[in-house]
């Protein structure tokens, strides 16, 4: 069945005694697309995963992986899945090799081709140094990749991750997401992190939680002109600034002057502006100021982050949320 | 029941590359081998009516009481505390099996160290050179009724580590469970207000399941099967309260 979704996923509610942690996600990941989770802390983001991997049992709602549903069938689904929870847990006195053996054999590797797969995936970790050392006793970057390779070693189709890149540093970071971006097309991953560049580096999809609910799903490009909808410029300029809202209208009718600063001692001041358009108007509008005779210092456009597109989504459930408590 | 072998060795290995398992082996031979020159001591002095090995086995209850716990009380509730049950169970194991390869290894382990009590037995043989002292009959009754209870011994501690993520609880409370299961049966069907008319049942299965009375009647070569089948039903029902409590952890985590 290569045309059914890796995860489907359809009104998934779960409530801690009477306390909804997750209430009514809906989404879908094709085979091959690496989805990365977002959501503050507390938003169910956790909850949902482990859903996903038949370790808690949902509410309600139904969630199919590679086209077997998890409620009644949670032991085919965790052969394909490879699961890291979050703060990965590790048995503190095993070797590491020894830990990868004892988990190959759960995940019913044949003895003949684990050893083999054992050395790929230490290989792939940049684990082969210390495939001898006790976990316990190794460093946290060594651990984290411990866990990832834990999660690949099957080559199960599904990869869960929750914030495999915590702790760690720029260095290791970097490793974790080529590790992670190696298995693009391969296999099916699912990442939550709260590292939002990291997500928008790695991630073909982002899905926005909060609260238990999806607030923002789609590209990181996506979201930037759903969630914010404009781009922001910023320039420092020096002359009249009473006369600048024509030339900006003339330019574009959205563009609105936002912020202004007070100008400096070389009488230059700074200039926020926004536009609803989403193609480039830096030309024009060096253009236009020029022949203002303006004087111009420095001109840029400001690239929206997916950190602004999440906390914008997330205010925006908020304040959707407050509003229903006051309409109560 | 495919991973319960991989589970089971996989146990049986933690506990060989433990220090702890090699200091309780220790301090419990050296225990046992106190009582045991205790007894010779006395049998020196005057003659006895028991054979060394039925006074042996009267002991049992001691080591048992801290022994069991020690054993058991890791088992689960570190799994919890550590957060490892749930790459474990993520993996296509089921519940049953990893409790039961829990179970396994902690009652391999129990009986090595109670097997190994058997080198006293031969010592005396080999240096006293007269069969007399070695009464084969309670002897093997003796072993026999602690590798018999050790199961149901095990299985209370595996319960009991199931229910809590503390392994000092998990041990308080197998500790609490053996005193109840071995010292409250035996205190009840030696008290007296039972013996009324009304209590009459509830007399009986007090005294069905003294454990202090069935080693009494195993070491002197009695083997009833009902208290066979006290000990294996009472085991496979503490194993699946244990499997069960590790479930109910997992709905309300």
């Amino acid at each position: 069945m290569p045309d059914t979704p890796a995860i489907d996923v359809s009104h998934l509610v779960k409530t801690y005694a009477g306390v909804a942690a997750v209430s009514d996600i809906t989404f879908t990941v094709p085979r091959g697309q690496i989805l990365g989770f977002l959501g503050p802390n507390g938003a169910g983001k956790s909850t949902t995963m482990r859903i996903l991997t038949g370790y808690l049992p949902a509410t309600s709602g139904s969630v199919v992986v590679c086209g077997v549903p998890v409620a009644s069938q949670p032991g085919e689904v965790k052969r394909r899945i490879g699961y890291m929870p979050e703060n990965n847990p590790l048995p503190e006195d095993m070797r590491v090799s020894e830990y990868l053996y004892f988990r190959g054999r759960l995940k019913e590797i044949s003895r003949r081709k684990l050893g083999p797969r054992i050395d790929e995936v230490l290989e792939l970790c940049d684990l082969k140094r210390v495939r001898h050392k006790i976990i316990g006793k190794l460093s946290k970057g060594y651990r984290q990749r411990v866990g990832i390779a834990e999660a690949v070693l099957a080559e199960p189709p599904v990869i869960i991750m929750d914030e495999p890149t915590i702790g760690l540093d720029p260095h290791q970071i970097l490793i974790v997401r080529d590790l992670i971006a190696s298995l693009r097309g391969r296999m099916t991953v699912i990442i939550s992190s709260h590292i939002l560049p990291e997500i928008e580096m790695t991630c073909d999809r982002v899905l926005i939680i909060n609260q238990g609910r999806v607030v923002a799903q789609g590209s990181p490009a996506d979201l930037r002109r759903e969630i914010l909808g404009h781009s922001t410029y910023h320039l420092e300029i020096a002359g009249d600034t009473t006369a600048l809202p024509k030339i900006f209208t003339d330019i574009d009718p959205s563009l609105k002057v936002t912020a202004e600063t007070e100008p400096d001692a070389a009488g230059f001041r700074g200039l926020t502006l926004t536009t609803a358009r989403d193609d480039e108007l830096g030309e024009p509008l060096l253009r236009a100021l020029n022949d203002q005779h303006y004087r111009l210092r420095s001109f840029s456009r400001v690239k929206s982050t997916l950190e602004d597109v999440f906390l914008a989504a997330t205010r925006r459930s908020w304040d959707v949320r407050s509003e229903d408590l006051r309409k109560k | 029941m495919k991973h319960f072998f991989t589970l089971l060795s996989h146990e049986i290995r933690m506990l060989l590359v433990n220090p702890g398992t090699y200091i309780a082996a220790m301090l419990f031979l050296l225990f046992m081998g106190f009582i045991f020159t205790g007894i010779l001591e006395s049998y020196s002095k005057a003659a006895q009516e028991l054979s060394p090995a039925n006074v042996f086995f009267q002991f049992f209850w001691f080591p048992v009481f801290f022994m069991v716990p020690l054993l058991t009380m890791k088992c689960l509730a570190e799994e919890r505390r550590l957060g490892t049950i749930e790459t474990l169970l993520t993996t296509p194991v089921t519940t049953t099996e990893v409790v039961l390869g829990k179970y396994g290894a902690a009652y391999l382990l129990y009986i090595t160290l109670w097997a190994a009590t058997g080198g006293f037995f031969y010592i005396l043989y080999k240096f006293v050179g007269d069969a007399h002292f070695i009464d084969a009959g309670p002897l093997f009754g003796g072993y026999l009724f602690i590798a018999v209870s050790g199961l149901l011994f095990i299985a209370l501690g595996v319960f009991a580590s199931s229910l809590s993520r503390n392994q000092a609880v998990a041990g308080i409370l197998c500790f609490v469970f053996l005193v109840a299961a071995i010292g409250g049966t035996n205190y009840l069907g030696d008290s007296g207000w039972l013996t009324r008319d009304v209590f009459r049942p509830l007399k009986e299965a007090v005294d069905y399941s003294r454990i202090l009375s069935h080693r009494d009647d195993f070491t002197r070569g009695v083997v009833d099967t009902r208290q066979l089948l006290f000990y294996v039903s009472g085991s496979v029902l503490a194993l699946i309260f244990s499997i069960l409590g590790v479930e109910a952890k997992l709905l309300h985590s």
